[in-house]
């Protein structure tokens, strides 16, 4: 990484530079005041950059190298599945037939675009044991105020407005809880038992008739299968809930084990995860929701249909919440998650699965000697350790996180799950080979030393990186969330 | 072997003997017997690359794309040029293979990306501050509204019925779950009926939402408007086209508390809808209210300026329930090449953009008119958008362009029935002469 | 320094010290050492009717927000503007600064508050 501060864009602007080149106007121009009444226009420009398009290259690659992407290193961000992002899907996203075309032309025209939506809800839906998927959603979190959403219209189109509370684990992600409350639903909280999973019994005390449903994330979020997962399904079901399934770890058991087998009725699937599209530094994302056949009713309009040789938008689904977003979704997430599905099959999918989960407990049977172990059992694509042993001589999982940059390495997802102390969580995902991981452990290993022998050199950490630990207190206490200087 | 799975079988093997175990399967054993799947499950066999390759050609192949065709099809979704900068600044890995910025000192470059994002669409739009960008223009409208809602403590919205009608469509499904409650205002010469929002506007509205321009294509009155929504102690919120403010008042200047919209224009490809992403800005004494990530500027020990995600007890993953929204993540590579987009453009490049458009489609108005087959349908000022009213069916008169090549203007009686045979018409720079010339041509037929 | 005779605390954290109907609230060292660095205080509406245990307003530090609970019933007279500014005021000096002032409808309330020595114990008990 380069270590040189990199200028704001602002600060590098001179007037008159210019990067852009358009062509002269061709028809006969008119007064732009003869258009347009002077008080509808603006009065003070726009304060953008003036800079030519080297500076504007130089600019944004000086950025980038001050950045970790997944090509650049392993990137075990727990409950993340920051896979390798296949280059071809790239590539074939960009193909004009795809970018270069517009979500209201006439759909004759788009038979391509509505023919690979139809299959990739299709595949889908196979591969999570749903009826049918909406693609539009365009995050997890998106996907799962979607899916709630349903459930809440399913309730109301059988007389059970009245079911109003959602369940969700204490270990849940806080989007869980968020996207309840904001589709409406009032939270509460299950406990989990010493073995990690949902307190059954905690969980039947809950049930009652204003329950709407349960939401779980499997294999949750300490990286366990919920072992109990066909009896809970079935206590919400018998109290008349449903069970949602957040898609977060999906990648634990493509190929292996379907929500819909589970007994789930609902899922969300983050393709950024588990079918392999690239993040883009936080997005864009897409989270489709798929249901059971008694829910496809509620799903977003449109959906996509086929009938005679023809693919077509079906808007005519009265019982559908409507639409959650603009257009389609994120149709270009979804052309790279679909090639990515197509390039696995059912037979590499399965491989997924098993090495993602391979490489989890490798790791984690290497690490637990250094490191506590509060849940020390097979774990599926991920686990967490917790920094409580480094803690006792100073040094905080946020030193370890902090120390493991000046190894080239991402750290792990750190102080989540909020049920484990200094949490570390720990994702390898399928394509780290043994070498990197056997690397990995060994700088995992260093700094389990390194907090017992030097631990001010783990507190002191990042050494190496363009900037060292940044003043967060600073940022929150004292806003400053934009330039607000002047252009030369 | 699945071929982005680096480790051999028998690396495979070695690790399982490590633990303990002579199978894959024996990873499994937590998953109950009835939740396995019992047969493989029912998809195409695994393509090889070059396999793959062409068959997304083929797919890509049955769209009719703007490469080949010609568009005056806007509605929400625009055929800008985007300078070819944008396209290789996003593929840099980077950029495009990293997460969220959760660990700043390996994050710099998307921290300093979104902060400088943020300084760009807070000059535009003439607001405050500015987060890192939502899902779409529509969705970020919506928030807007539920922000309104929660900042003022009240519960009725008022939306201009020339807002586009799918951003109006996801506000009414949140607004299902979340308690919002949405009541139109409908348009008087395609601008919104004044009349009508004085009458329905009270102590019980906590926003009032346009869109600017609005679908038809026409510039509002938002001065107006603003003194109306606030003198009952409303918001206002202005959903704006990015490329009109660099001619047009800024929601700032005109009064808004809270500018949101649809940034596709800015450098991101048409993608038959998506990802695109919505920016939301506003005044500073709603910061705290506001959804979304937020990065701000920092020092580190050394005294180095640095960027760090800031605020983020608004947010979900500290909130949960009490979070002002569920959203996680922000569309980081589209904010990245609206960015780009508006570097490579620039205070003067951004400017001519938005003059091309008024110019050509003003010449394309008239064209168009000039031909008597086609009527005026309203009379207000517009940018770079216009209905028009056909003599036939509008299906049938884009199905006679599209033999030419020319993807024609959007049925607007879809979704205003009462503008029977209306042609919303758009025309960006792209545009040549020679293009209207032979739009209008076409379109008045044989 | 205060003198702690004149305080009374809750069970989440927050002190009351009275001065007739007046009671004075904010939170305590306790608490705000749990927190760490506040940098957001949430302060209430003056006029604001509140019961004992409604929310009366929110700490933030960088990684957490907590609400305050109000450990009395009464109505908000008046909020601590200074700590708008400075929120870090709580971290300095926590029983100085009161974050509101509540008119108090039932001064028997604070009989079933702890005093400093009971809530220095109940500290203990909670770490």
């Amino acid at each position: 990484m380069s270590s040189r501060e990199v200028k704001l864009i602002f600060e590098k602007s001179r007037e008159g530079r210019r990067a852009y080149s358009l062509p002269e106007c061709d028809v006969p121009r008119k007064d732009m005041a003869d258009l347009i009444p002077e008080e509808l226009l603006r009065q003070t420009p726009a304060d953008l950059p003036e800079v030519s398009e080297v500076d504007a290259v130089r600019h944004f690659t000086a950025l980038s190298r001050r950045n970790h992407g997944v090509d650049s290193g392993f990137y075990p961000l727990g409950s993340c599945t920051m896979k390798y992002n296949p280059k071809v899907n790239e590539d074939v996203a960009r193909l004009s037939g795809f970018t270069r075309v517009h979500p209201y032309q006439p759909e004759d025209t788009v038979q391509g675009c509505l023919e690979l939506m139809y299959k990739a809800d299709r595949m889908l839906a196979e591969i999570t044991g749903m009826e049918r998927v909406s693609l539009q959603p365009a995050a997890g979190a998106h996907g799962e105020l979607t899916g709630l959403m349903i459930i809440k219209a399913y309730h109301e189109s059988r007389g059970q407005g009245k079911r109003n509370k959602i369940i969700v684990p204490d270990s849940a992600h806080g989007t869980n809880p968020a996207s309840a409350a904001v589709a409406g639903f009032e939270v509460l909280e299950v406990k989990s038992n010493e073995r990690g999973c949902v307190d059954v019994e905690a969980l039947k005390a809950l049930m009652s008739d204003e329950i709407a449903g349960l939401m779980l994330t499997n294999p949750n979020t300490l990286g366990l299968f919920e072992e109990n997962i066909t009896e809970i399904a079935e206590i919400v079901h018998n109290a008349g809930g449903l069970l949602y399934y957040d898609g977060a770890n999906a990648n634990a058991i493509v190929g292996i084990s379907r929500p819909g087998d589970m007994g789930f009725d609902v899922v969300h699937l983050n393709l950024h995860k588990t079918f392999s599209t690239p993040h883009g530094g936080g997005g864009p994302g897409s989270g489709p929701v798929g249901v059971k056949k008694e829910l496809v009713p509620f799903l977003p309009v449109p959906l996509i249909e086929y009938s005679d040789g023809r693919y077509y938008l079906d808007y005519d689904r009265p019982l559908s919440i409507g639409r959650v977003k603009s257009f389609y979704g994120n149709f270009n997430v979804v052309v790279k998650a679909y090639a990515y599905i197509m390039s696995q099959g059912h037979e590499g999918l399965k491989e997924v699965a098993q090495a993602a989960v391979l490489n989890a407990n490798y790791l984690m049977k290497k690490l637990k000697e250094y490191y506590h172990l509060p849940y020390d059992r097979v774990c599926m694509h991920e686990f967490v350790l917790s920094g409580v042993k480094q803690k006792e001589k100073g040094v905080s999982t946020l030193d370890i996180a902090k120390r493991l940059l000046d190894f080239g390495y991402h750290p792990p997802t750190v102080y989540f799950p909020l049920i484990v102390k200094e949490a570390l969580m720990i994702e390898p995902t399928e394509t780290e080979s043994k070498e990197t991981l056997d690397e990995f452990i060994d700088a995992m290993i260093q700094i389990a030393r390194e907090a017992e022998t030097e631990p001010e050199k783990v507190k002191g950490a990042p050494h190496t990186t363009v900037v060292g630990r940044l003043d967060e207190v600073r940022a929150a206490r004292m806003p400053v969330l934009r330039w607000t200087g002047h252009s030369k | 072997m699945s071929r982005y799975i680096p480790n051999t079988r028998h690396q495979q093997g070695e690790m399982l003997k490590e633990l303990g175990m002579g199978s894959p399967e024996q990873l499994f054993e937590s998953i109950p017997e009835e939740a396995r799947l019992k047969k493989p499950l029912d998809l195409p066999k695994a393509l090889s690359e070059p396999e793959l390759v062409k068959h997304m050609q083929e797919i890509a192949g049955k769209n009719a794309n703007l490469d080949e065709y010609t568009c005056f099809l806007g509605a929400g979704a625009y055929d800008h040029y985007i300078p070819s900068v944008v396209g290789h600044v996003l593929s840099r890995q980077e950029f495009y293979t990293s997460y969220t910025p959760y660990q700043p000192e390996i994050s710099q470059g998307t921290l300093q990306a979104i902060f400088e994002y943020q300084t760009m669409i807070c000059q535009l739009t003439g607001m405050d501050v500015a987060n890192a960008s939502m899902y779409d223009g529509a969705t970020a409208l919506t928030e807007a509204a539920v922000m309104a809602c929660q900042a003022v403590k009240r519960n009725e919205v008022l939306v201009a019925s020339s807002v586009h009608p799918e951003s109006r469509t996801v506000l009414k499904t949140y607004s299902r779950f979340n308690g919002c409650d949405v009541k139109e205002i409908g348009y008087s010469d395609g601008r919104v009926d004044l009349e009508e929002l004085e009458s329905k506007i009270s102590g019980r509205t906590a926003a009032v939402i346009v869109q600017n321009p609005n679908f038809f294509g026409i510039i509002e009155n938002l001065s107006e408007i603003a003194a109306l929504a606030h003198k009952y102690g409303a918001l206002f919120i202005v959903s704006a086209d990015p490329i009109s403010l660099a001619v047009l008042k800024s929601p700032g200047e005109a009064g808004a508390d809270i500018a949101v919209g649809e940034g596709q224009p800015l450098g991101n490809p048409l993608n038959f809808g998506g990802p695109y992403l919505g920016f939301f800005a506003a005044k500073k004494e709603l910061l705290r209210r506001m959804p979304g990530r937020i990065a701000g500027e920092t020092i580190d020990a050394e005294g180095r300026r640095g960027f760090v995600l800031t605020m983020q007890t608004r947010e979900q993953h500290i909130r949960r329930e009490k979070a002002t929204s569920n959203i996680c993540s922000n569309q980081a590579l589209n904010a990245l090449a609206a960015t780009v987009y508006l570097t490579v453009m620039g205070k003067q490049g951004l400017k001519e953009v938005a003059d091309l458009c008024l110019q050509k489609s003003h010449y394309a108005y008239e064209k168009l008119t000039a031909t008597g087959k086609f009527q005026p349908v309203f009379s207000a000022p517009f940018f770079k958008e216009f209905v028009v009213r056909a003599k036939e069916p509008v299906s049938d008169l884009n199905r006679r362009l599209l033999g030419s090549k020319i993807i024609g203007g959007l049925e607007i009686e879809k979704f205003y029935p009462e503008i029977q045979n209306g042609w919303l018409v758009a025309v960006t720079e792209k545009r040549t002469r020679e293009e209207i010339d032979q739009l209008a041509g076409k379109a008045v037929g044989v | 320094m205060a003198d702690m005779k004149d305080f009374r605390f809750s069970r989440e954290h927050e002190w009351v010290r009275a001065e007739g109907k007046k009671a004075y609230i904010g939170i305590s060292d306790y608490a705000q050492n749990a927190l760490g660095d506040i940098v957001f205080v949430e302060l209430p509406e003056t006029g604001a009717k509140l019961s004992a245990g409604d929310v009366l307003g929110v700490v933030e530090s960088v990684k957490a927000a907590s609400d305050i609970y109000s450990p009395v019933s009464g109505t908000v007279i008046e909020t601590n503007q200074e700590l708008a500014d400075a929120p870090e005021k709580i971290n300095e000096a926590p029983y100085d600064s009161w974050i509101a002032v509540v008119e108090l409808d039932d001064e028997s309330e604070l009989d079933e508050l702890m005093d400093f020595d009971d809530y220095e114990k109940f500290c203990k008990e909670e770490a």
